[in-house]
């Protein structure tokens, strides 16, 4: 089964402290050594992004930053593990981290299963 | 208001987890300070059960591979303690929690990473040991590293559970009788690896193309055997096969979804749909093989094989494939593995390179070989080759020969349905 969690807070994100870059490096490490880390990226503030909109059958292009938002991704990793309860096992443990090493810091990681490698989405 | 028994649940289902993901790392480490890796694994049954009576009140620890490492050590010292026949391992043991407790690090996570690396790659060398028979070494890894139950083992391989079982108490016990030592082969290490690499690709394998049964594939017995594959990566990442057999198994595993039809049929890889082939595991099993080209030295059978995945991985159409290429690249594995499956797959590649008749001189070359004789694919392929000739009664004949001898429901109708499209 695979997973896709995605972080999300309030921006602007600011400098993750460096012993939580580290902590999640090992907590990568140990994923990935555990055979289940399949791939992760960040992204990059959403004043450097845009959204394309269809809405009343018209297509509409805003840039960024998302003002309205309250809550924006600022990254994902995706996860091959035998249950979604190991996939959220993985994400307490980010989470974890931050709580220990970004006392300050507050968001949401939402753990969604993709489907993909089974029988076609039809059946 | 959260309900307390909705709550126990989802601690449960919590403890579940946790142990799928530390369970390994347990036993491992548990059967270098005992050495023996049933005994580890009682010990490890042992935290798991105190985790169950625990944690419900206590909530899941913040580090909970530490605390169920540290039960399990307790609770070797309490066996220990009331089995005096045992006094010697009590010793070694309560010395080497000492030396532990005496030279624990600052940080206990970076002392502990090289150490568990190594406890689990011993974990699959003794699991994989050449004193045990194939069934033997598929039962025990799956149950001690993959961490599957009996009864999940059982399902996967359709077999009853009480034979995995047996199984698994027999391999604890043969390698408690021969003494098999607790250690990664340093000196033999390639030849012992390639009987860990073996385990794992059959049971991709099984998986990937089962054997036997309705189900045509039971994608996660492959899912499990990818990531035993990416976990060896990790510890021993500079054998070149082992990265091979790894993007080997991603390659083939980002077929999946386009290997089946609406109603379960297979779909043979030329009719695949490419762009339902995972994209994802393409580029991870592009990556693994180029890790083992950039390690270097002559390329070894999964590295060969995965090269050849790549070919097809890399065409965007069926046209676009590298025939000549996969030539070599079977001429090569003739070399170093030469076998007459090997030779079958080469015919192949050669008919799809230089046309049908240079393909079916190889494979009429074939057809007297005693290993072929219950093959289906030999009279598959023969048959295909015939038919792209013309040559329909014979190619008819060969189809239904082949339909005759496989044992997979779902093969079987894919092949009739071949024999009776060679009358229209």
């Amino acid at each position: 089964m695979r997973f896709m969690t995605i972080v999300q807070a309030a921006e602007p994100f600011g400098m993750p402290p460096p012993a939580l870059i580290e902590a999640i490096g090992k907590l990568a490490a140990e994923a990935t050594r555990a055979g289940v880390f399949v791939e992760t990226a960040g992204l990059a503030p959403t004043s450097e992004g845009a959204r394309v909109r269809l809405s009343g059958g018209r297509i509409s292009v805003t840039d960024g930053p998302f003002a309205e938002a309250k809550e924006v991704v600022g990254g994902y990793a995706i996860f091959e593990v035998g249950s979604k309860d190991e996939a959220l096992e993985w994400t307490r443990r980010f989470m974890e981290l931050h709580r220990q090493h970004w006392p300050d810091w507050e968001g949401v990681t939402e753990v969604r299963q993709m489907s993909v490698m089974g029988p076609p989405p039809h059946l | 208001m959260v309900c307390p028994v909705a709550m126990a649940a989802d601690t449960h289902r919590a403890i579940e987890a946790v142990w799928r993901i530390e369970q390994p790392k347990l036993i491992a480490g548990l059967t270098r300070m005992v050495r023996d890796v049933g005994l580890a694994e009682e010990l490890a049954q042992d935290a798991l059960v105190a985790a169950l009576e625990r944690w419900p009140q206590s909530g899941v620890p913040e580090r909970p591979g530490a605390w169920l490492m540290a039960t399990a050590k307790n609770r070797a010292l309490d066996r220990f303690r009331r089995n005096k026949l045992l006094e010697r391992k009590h010793r070694e043991l309560g010395h080497e929690l000492e030396i532990e407790q005496e030279t624990a690090a600052p940080d206990p996570d970076a002392a502990l990473d090289d150490a568990v690396g190594d406890d689990l790659l011993g974990l699959m060398f003794t699991a994989c040991h050449p004193v045990l028979g194939t069934e033997a070494r598929v039962a025990l890894t799956l149950r001690l590293l993959g961490g599957l139950t009996t009864a999940e083992i059982a399902r996967a391989f359709l077999i009853p559970e009480a034979t995995v079982a047996q199984r698994v108490v027999r391999a604890k016990r043969t390698l408690a009788e021969a003494r098999v030592p607790f250690e990664v082969p340093r000196g033999e290490l390639a030849e012992r690896l390639s009987s860990v690499l073996e385990v794992v690709y059959l049971v991709f394998n099984e998986g990937y193309a089962a054997t036997a049964g309705d189900d045509w594939m039971r994608p996660q017995l492959s899912q499990e055997a990818l990531r035993l594959g990416r976990t060896l990566a990790e510890l021993a990442p500079n054998e070149p096969e082992v990265h091979g057999l790894v993007a080997l198994m991603e390659i083939q595993a980002s077929r999946f979804a386009a290997r089946t039809g609406p109603d379960g049929q297979p779909i043979l890889l030329f009719d695949q749909n490419r762009g339902r082939w995972d994209q994802l595991l393409i580029r991870r099993g592009l990556a693994a093989l180029a890790r083992a080209d950039s390690i270097g030295g002559a390329p070894g059978p999964y590295v060969l094989q995965a090269a050849m995945a790549a070919c097809h991985a890399r065409a965007r159409t069926p046209e676009e494939t590298d025939w000549p290429r996969i030539v070599s690249l079977y001429e090569a594995l003739a070399r170093i593995a030469p076998s007459p499956v090997v030779e079958l797959n080469r015919a192949v590649a050669v008919s799809m390179a230089y046309g049908p008749d240079a393909g079916l001189a190889l494979v009429d070359g074939l057809v007297a070989e005693p290993a072929l004789k219950g093959y289906h694919l030999l009279p598959s392929v023969r048959g295909d080759l015939l038919r792209k000739l013309g040559r329909l009664d014979e190619a008819r004949a060969e189809f239904e020969r082949a339909a005759s001898l496989t044992g997979n429901t779902r093969e079987r109708e894919l092949l009739l349905e071949r024999a009776a499209a060679t009358r229209r």
